[in-house]
């Protein structure tokens, strides 16, 4: 018999589905960092780091939400609001640096939380 | 892999700069280590902007390139380090505080000081050279020390490019200037006697003195202390409280001479074509540098020297291309240019002369025997021909030489296809070649993608017009049809969907992406929806946040403030006309006052406020609203103002009442959605106060009515606006402005401005005309109603917000805890506001150094 691992990630209630517009995104403190949410507008919610790696500003929640057809794939995106840098709202991949390179050094790709919507209670899988 | 080698740059100028930017872009493997010790106690700063210190900047804001750059882990640099000397055997060199430096490669990057020549006086108080930031600094502070009881009087020695540099910075701080020359002409080592003559007469106008064949023989105190007066060699002499020497530099070569490295005969330490000394394991760079026979004052050969010394320590075998010594000066509006062969030294050639004395216009050209080859030329009071012919240089000129010379409006030169090796973006040294390259090697098939591969445009901006036609130019060679699809979700052009949605009546992104996109599952992105937004706000007006109209907004459409670059907003009200009451400015003061805003008065005579948290805006702007202010719309790809001068009212000259006028046009246009900011201007009077032919639309008062002006604007590509209609009353020019804002925000481009549009619409200025004036195209009833509609649909934006709670929900800080303010802001006090921190003052924060950093509560006026 094997011992299943601890679960490594504690799911955490943030707003209400309600809370969040239609391809838009809002700014949240989990566990002390700030968390960009967006609400798709098939009502499912992503959320990635709200630190903009190339402006060194925190502002992604404030980009424009859309898509990027990625080989055959229609992928949702976020522009930063700052300087237009495009990045997949679901692996936080940078697809278009804009011929910029990020600030300090930071990597281009943004962290991503896992999120889901539960009855109309949005949750964020904050790890333990 | 960590460096195996150890690179020693001496000096912290532009040009180490550019070295350390250089390798470490190139160094991919990490090959070198490098330490820089600089002399003065700074960073690298531009020494060439030096001057622009005066214009009330600061040094922080003569920072060279990247910070981060210095946050390097391969990147050491101190500051405040002279070195002392240099063991070539050992291989180190030591500063004279002690610290010694190993190294496996050395550059003496140590430029020039100032040369002081043996005068008399010559080390009284208040009298200065001009080399760098604490040399200008202690200029400054002297001047306006004295300033502070009388009148300051400054000569400068020295007629050359940094001479009258200084006797501009002179009269910047209040003082009156006198040039003082030890030759025939000003500028003599780069201009010729006519051109000299003619910028003395430019010199002279600006309120600068000169006095030529002027060589001083000493300099005499005052009896209260300090400088008094200059004697000269005539037995001439003129009183000066302050005496700046500009009299040439010499290159700070003592640690070569030391040495023992071969040493130029006038100076400055003798390099070969690679930049290497008569010591292998050490390179010169820059001003220090005796290349091809000689130091070179320039920064742009520094930078090339730089290029191929990193070249070269990455194995590389580049050498030294040869000076390009063009120089282009603008000193308060006198443009002076020179490049090539100015002095036509070449044996036979013919030099063709345009001279306007009246005008202040000064230009020649050096050409072959034959007249047909370029090689040099002299502009001065018009430098406007420089960016094209310079790259020429050497090459054959198409048609008469002299049409480059004759002034605008006599049919004016051919059009010049860019050579290869033209520069396009100086800010990342792009050339043209690059650029087309990226289109024909690199396949690349839009400007976005030409940015990415080339980085041309990437900074400053200021280029990519020209980098965007050349690409359009080389697509069309190809045979590649340049497409007007506004993005990957459309395959129409702006125009073209602004008519498709118009017609068909559609009122949601949805439906438009549904009808006309390319996928109709797609969501757009921040170029089609932001477009789609201001279409939909003029074909079917509705509040920037209803519905699905939300998600179109960027987000200074959106919160209806303006982003900056940390992420808080900035806010302005309108102010009509420019006119505002004392009890609307107490109102504005006392908003910015209790939020802690930073305030500035815009170009467009209305008072932006900075440094807003995106939670603190509805309440900023219900004391606003309160108070009878609404938005200004600074935000919005929309009418900004309306200025005006106070015209017939006040002004002894003022033929009409322009401010009227202006509050009238802009409570008419407030709120228009278009494809770019739109500025108005109107004039009382042909003086023109208002600057109103720099607007989209320029009126300006006659004795019978008003004359309209269309396309103009600042910026980067600043455009005077052109006469549109004459004499027009006030209904009738009501009616023309309306058919022309419109007529542009239905088929102009994204993001094209009106004068960019008019070059675009057929039959340019005339087309326009011919719509706007006699409905050529039969639209000019529908505009009209158009234009009803919009002035009859008009509402405060922001009044509308605050009345609805729904739309205030989107202006939390954070969803989950909307009483946290974002931690991430911080603020620095500076002249009696807040600024935003640095990102150095946030870390030297976080070290525990004593800066005062805060949140957006900072009390600075305390």
């Amino acid at each position: 018999m094997t011992i299943l691992d601890e679960p490594t990630a504690v799911w955490t209630a943030v707003c209400r589905l309600g809370d969040l517009a239609p391809e838009r995104g809002a700014a949240a403190l989990v566990g002390g960092e700030q968390v960009a949410i967006f609400r798709l507008v098939d009502g499912g919610v992503l959320a990635v780091q709200q630190h903009d790696p190339f402006s060194d500003a925190y502002v992604l929640s404030r980009g424009i939400v859309g898509s990027r057809a990625v080989e055959g794939v229609e992928v949702p995106t976020v522009a930063s609001p700052m300087h237009k840098q495009v990045f997949d709202l679901r692996t936080g991949r940078c697809l278009d640096p804009a011929g910029k390179a990020p600030a300090r050094g930071l990597p281009p790709d943004l962290r991503t939380w896992a999120a889901r919507v539960r009855g109309d209670v949005v949750e964020i899988a904050v790890p333990a | 892999m960590s460096p195996s080698k150890h690179l020693v740059v001496v000096g912290g100028g532009m040009v180490a700069q550019r070295l350390v930017e250089a390798l470490r872009d190139r160094d991919t493997a990490g090959t070198w280590r490098i330490t820089v010790l600089a002399e003065e106690p700074r960073r690298p700063y531009d020494r060439v902007a030096l001057t622009s210190y005066f214009s009330g900047r600061d040094a922080e804001d003569l920072a060279l390139g990247d910070p981060g750059l210095w946050h390097d882990p391969l990147v050491t640099l101190v500051r405040d380090e002279r070195v002392a000397s240099v063991d070539r055997a050992a291989r180190t060199v030591t500063t004279a505080r002690g610290r010694v430096e190993a190294y496996d490669h050395l550059v003496l990057a140590t430029g020039s000081s100032a040369w002081v020549p043996p005068i008399e006086g010559a080390d009284l108080p208040g009298v200065f050279v001009y080399r760098t930031v604490d040399d200008v600094a202690a200029l400054r502070g002297y001047v306006e020390e004295l300033s502070q009881h009388r009148t300051v009087r400054g000569a400068v020695i020295g007629g050359g490019l940094l001479g009258l540099e200084a006797a501009g910075a002179l009269q910047a701080l209040g003082a009156q200037a006198t040039v003082l020359q030890v030759g025939t002409h000003l500028m003599s080592t780069q201009i010729d006697l006519g051109g000299g003559e003619a910028l003395r007469r430019l010199i002279n106008q600006l309120g600068v003195g000169v006095r030529l064949n002027a060589a001083t023989a000493r300099i005499r105190p005052h009896r209260r202390g300090g400088v008094g007066r200059l004697d000269l060699a005539d037995g001439g002499r003129l009183d000066a409280d302050v005496v700046v020497i500009a009299a040439g530099v010499r290159p700070r070569d003592e640690l070569a001479r030391d040495g023992g490295l071969e040493i130029g005969p006038r100076g400055g330490v003798v390099v070969d074509d690679s930049c290497l000394t008569s010591d292998a394991d050490i390179s010169a760079v820059g001003e220090v540098a005796c290349i091809q026979g000689a130091c070179i004052g320039l920064v742009a050969p520094g930078y090339a020297m730089a290029e191929v010394t990193v070249d070269r320590l990455l194995g590389g075998r580049a050498e030294f291309p040869g000076a390009d010594t063009a120089t282009k000066l603008k000193l308060a509006g006198v443009d002076v240019a020179s490049f090539g062969d100015a002095f036509g030294t070449t044996p036979g050639a013919l030099e063709i002369v345009w001279a306007d004395p009246v005008a202040g216009v000064y230009k020649k050209l050096v050409m072959s025997d034959d007249a047909r080859t370029l090689l040099g030329g002299v502009l001065v009071g018009d430098a406007s021909a420089y960016a094209s012919l310079r790259p020429m240089l050497g090459r054959e000129l198409p048609g008469d030489p002299a049409a480059f010379l004759l002034p605008e409006g006599t049919g004016g030169p051919p059009d010049l296809e860019l050579p290869d090796d033209a520069g396009v973006c100086s800010c990342n040294n792009v050339s043209a070649g690059a650029v087309r390259g990226a289109v024909t090697e690199h396949r690349c098939t839009d400007l976005g993608a030409v940015k990415a591969c080339t980085k041309a445009g990437t900074s400053c901006g200021s280029c990519l017009p020209l980098v965007k036609k050349l690409v359009t130019t080389e697509l069309q060679k190809q045979g590649i049809a340049v497409s007007t699809a506004l993005c990957e979700h459309f395959a129409l052009s702006r125009a073209q969907l602004y008519d498709a949605v118009r017609v068909s009546g559609v009122r949601s992104f949805t439906e438009v992406v549904q009808r006309f996109g390319t996928r109709p599952d797609a969501r757009g992105c921040d170029i089609c929806k932001p477009a789609i937004g201001s279409i939909l706000a003029t074909t079917a007006p509705a509040h920037v946040l209803d519905g699905e109209r939300a998600a179109l907004q960027d987000t200074n459409d959106h919160v209806m403030a303006n982003l900056q670059k940390d992420g808080s907003y900035s806010v302005v009200p309108r102010i009509p006309g420019g006119e505002v009451t004392p009890e609307g400015l107490i109102a504005i003061g006392a908003v910015a006052q209790d939020f802690g805003l930073y305030t500035k008065i815009t170009g467009g005579q209305r008072i932006d406020m900075f440094g807003a948290r995106i939670d603190q805006l509805p309440l900023i702007w219900q004391r606003l609203v309160d108070a009878g202010f609404e938005s200004g719309h600074a935000y919005g790809k929309s009418l900004r103002t309306v200025k005006s001068c106070v015209g017939s009212t006040w002004c002894r000259f003022g033929v009409q009442d322009s401010v009227a006028l202006a509050v009238l046009l802009e409570l008419r246009y407030r709120g228009l959605r278009s494809p770019h900011k739109i500025k108005l201007g109107v004039s009382g009077c042909a003086r023109e106060c208002a600057e109103a032919r720099g607007k989209d639309v320029g009126v300006i008062a006659t004795d019978k009515g008003w004359n309209v002006y269309v396309g103009g604007n600042g910026g980067f590509t600043p455009r005077h606006a052109q006469l549109l209609a004459e004499d027009l009353d006030t209904e009738t020019l009501i009616r023309t402005i309306d058919r022309f804002l419109l007529y542009y925000v239905r088929t102009a481009d994204r993001l094209q401005r009106t004068a960019p549009w008019i070059g675009d619409v057929e039959g340019g200025l005339d087309g326009v005309r011919a719509v706007v004036m006699e409905d050529s195209l039969g639209i000019a009833a529908d505009l009209d109603q158009q234009m009803a509609q919009h002035v009859l649909d008009y509402e405060d934006e922001w009044k509308a917000t605050l009345e609805d709670p729904e739309k205030l929900r989107r202006f939390s800080s954070f969803v989950n805890a909307p009483e946290v303010a974002d931690p991430s802001l911080a603020y620095v006090p500076e002249r009696g506001q807040a600024r935003p921190a640095t990102a150095d003052e946030r870390a030297a924060a976080l070290r525990g150094e004593p800066v005062l950093v805060a949140g957006t509560t900072l009390e600075v006026r305390s």
